[in-house]
């Protein structure tokens, strides 16, 4: 954030007179009508929750009744909830999961489509198109696809001799069914971020490095993949946010179930604030998950700063 | 790897007579194939398949008959075109309800993003006030912001405005982010001064300036914002699952999650909601598919 204006200090111009300085302060005056309905909407909606969400933390709170004070118990208790951890856990397995799979596939996937074939636009429409299914709609289409006694997937696996799966209904691979499904939505997202970012990539660079000898995977290695080391930085972190912060699909398809199998984070607040009516606790978990997004964001940055520091020292 | 396959169409391009080439320079990657075939579809098709294999099935499974996907194993393709499950959607006293409160929310979100963000970007990127660094430095820290941070308390926020279970829960919040203020602060920074200048010298008001100059000359950015805009209003789940308790209220989405809740043996009527729920974002993206994809990947390189 940057400094507070300083407030006793005189502007060391002296201030127009007259007819200037009348229009200075129209001119100010415009400029407050301009922006103010957007701060009242985005600071109000953000800042007064942040700050309101915070105390509810520290509070015993169902919504309705007037809420108690109760410290830091709202945090002691969720170091101790067993369905805490669970939640924690099933959120980290699938970004784990997720992150790395949607990038390298997205990777793999936009140096295929980057290279002269036909059908190219095709491709990428088809692989991009999943990503505009809202997950309310994706959640509804997979539940019936891989419905365990009458859907498609099912058929199709009777079809080559494979015995029926339970999918979402079985608590040993409905998060991995998410996943999967995240990546049908997710990774069309990365190649075509990707795509964009190896538009830039220099081609006389390419073609110095093959004149010098380098085959294709020395110029993927020391030519293309620098190149775009920022793009995958925030790749990285956006699709680390977006799975530590996924819901609606799980809302859709298990409600966190079977067994608390896939209840992640945003799941267990949602639950917690909307469902048992404990806003307090669901509020202390929203802000364990939002401390960790912050770290990650700052992570990054630093990162980031100093690989710009880095090329900086290369260059000059 | 050993894969010479690109050589031909290389060469191909190169020995193109000279006058076709000077309109698509050769330096640039403008993929136009000249190979019969590269080995690189054996792995793309069925992938892309893959892909769009669930879609294919929605379409279908929604002109199937409940008797076609109820006996086991389901049929795979159609017999014909069977309608009813359209007809009991649309028939549902709800459905269309829920279609027209998607339509409302998501349509005065894209007017009103349009409209404040090109007021709030252009304050920000051309005129002068007391405290605009601040409150442009505080409105781009808001966007770090996790929504699960602010749902519950912006819930009570809505209850003490008396907004609860109306779609006015939904429209408030969505009014204007700050996504679509700076993405247009940014694009305005980037357009020449002197363009307004001279129109504001002879006296014309800012606001004159802003929707007959500058407005005009905004076109790719009001595009990215409304369709940024549009896909997510339509899309979201979350907001309006907390924010609504009565049906009527409900969205697309929202009604969409109970609908099949409820109608569990009536697949084909579920997945034509579904086809419902869907098709306008398609429709959209299929038709401008070009402004959509810029609008992705360029907010998303500026994240």
């Amino acid at each position: 954030m940057s400094r507070l204006p300083t407030p006793i200090t005189l502007p060391d111009v002296t201030p127009p007179a007259g007819p200037a300085r009348r229009r200075r302060r129209r001119e100010a005056a415009t400029a407050w009508a301009f922006v103010l309905p957007s701060v009242l909407v985005i600071l109000g909606l953000s800042v007064i929750p942040v700050l309101w969400s915070l105390l509810l933390s520290f509070q015993y709170s169902d919504l309705l009744t007037p809420s108690v004070w109760v410290g830091w118990d709202n945090y002691r208790q969720l170091a101790d909830d067993p369905q805490f951890g669970q939640a924690v856990r099933n959120t980290l397995v699938y970004t784990a999961l997720y992150v790395p799979l949607s990038i390298g596939l997205g990777l793999f996937l936009a140096l295929v489509l980057n290279r002269r074939i036909r059908f190219v636009g095709l491709y990428r429409t088809l692989l991009f198109v999943p990503f505009v299914v809202s997950a309310a709609a994706q959640g509804v289409l997979f539940a019936f696809i891989l419905d365990p006694e009458f859907g498609a997937a099912n058929s199709l696996l009777h079809r080559i001799g494979v015995s029926p799966q339970g999918f979402l209904s079985d608590p040993a691979q409905a998060l991995l069914v998410l996943v999967g499904i995240s990546l049908w939505s997710g990774t069309g997202f990365c190649v075509v971020i990707y795509l964009a970012a190896l538009q830039d990539v220099p081609r006389e660079l390419v073609e110095a490095a093959t004149l010098d000898g380098a085959d294709r995977r020395h110029v993927l290695r020391h030519v293309t993949l620098p190149t775009i080391a920022p793009v995958s930085v925030f790749l990285l972190l956006w699709q680390t946010i977006t799975a530590l912060q996924v819901f609606d699909l799980v809302y859709v398809t298990t409600k966190g179930g079977p067994l608390g199998s896939t209840t992640v984070i945003v799941y267990f607040v949602w639950e917690q604030a909307f469902r048992n009516f404990t806003a307090g606790y669901g509020a202390a978990a929203a802000y364990v998950l939002g401390a960790a997004l912050l770290l990650i964001a700052a992570g990054t940055r630093l990162v980031r700063r100093r690989e710009d520091r880095r090329l900086k020292g290369a260059t000059s | 790897m050993t894969d010479l396959s690109h050589l031909p169409g290389r060469t191909a391009d190169r020995l193109r007579p000279a006058g076709r080439t000077s309109e698509e320079p050769v330096a640039r990657p403008r993929r136009r194939l000249r190979l019969p075939f590269s080995p690189w579809h054996l792995l793309l098709a069925p992938l892309a398949l893959l892909f769009a294999v669930p879609l294919i099935w929605l379409g279908l499974s929604s002109v199937m008959s409940d008797a076609e996907i109820n006996r086991f194993p389901p049929a795979l393709w159609p017999s014909g075109i069977d309608l009813d499950g359209y007809r009991y959607v649309l028939g549902n006293a709800m459905f269309p309800r829920w279609f027209a409160n998607s339509l409302i929310v998501s349509a005065v979100a894209v007017v009103s993003n349009l409209l404040l963000g090109t007021l709030g970007g252009y304050a920000f990127a051309r005129m002068r006030f007391g405290g605009s660094r601040v409150l442009l430095v505080l409105m781009l820290a808001t966007m770090a912001i996790p929504f699960q941070l602010t749902m519950i308390p912006t819930f009570l926020v809505m209850r003490k405005l008396g907004l609860t279970d109306t779609l006015g829960a939904l429209i408030v919040p969505s009014l204007v982010t700050p996504f679509a203020v700076f993405l247009l602060r940014q694009f305005f920074l980037s357009l020449p001064r002197e363009l307004e200048e001279a129109a504001w010298i002879d006296g014309c008001s800012r606001l004159r300036v802003l929707f007959q100059i500058v407005v005009p000359l905004s076109r790719p950015a009001l595009s990215t914002v409304a369709v940024l805009t549009f896909l997510t209003t339509w899309n979201d789940l979350s907001w309006p699952l907390i924010a609504l308790n009565h049906e009527a209220n409900y969205t697309l989405q929202l009604g969409l999650t109970t609908f099949r809740g409820q109608h569990h043996t009536q697949w084909s009527a579920v997945m034509a909601g579904n086809v419902i729920t869907v098709l306008p974002v398609l429709l959209a993206f299929l038709a401008a598919q070009k402004t959509f994809v810029r609008s992705i990947t360029s907010t998303g390189l500026k994240g």
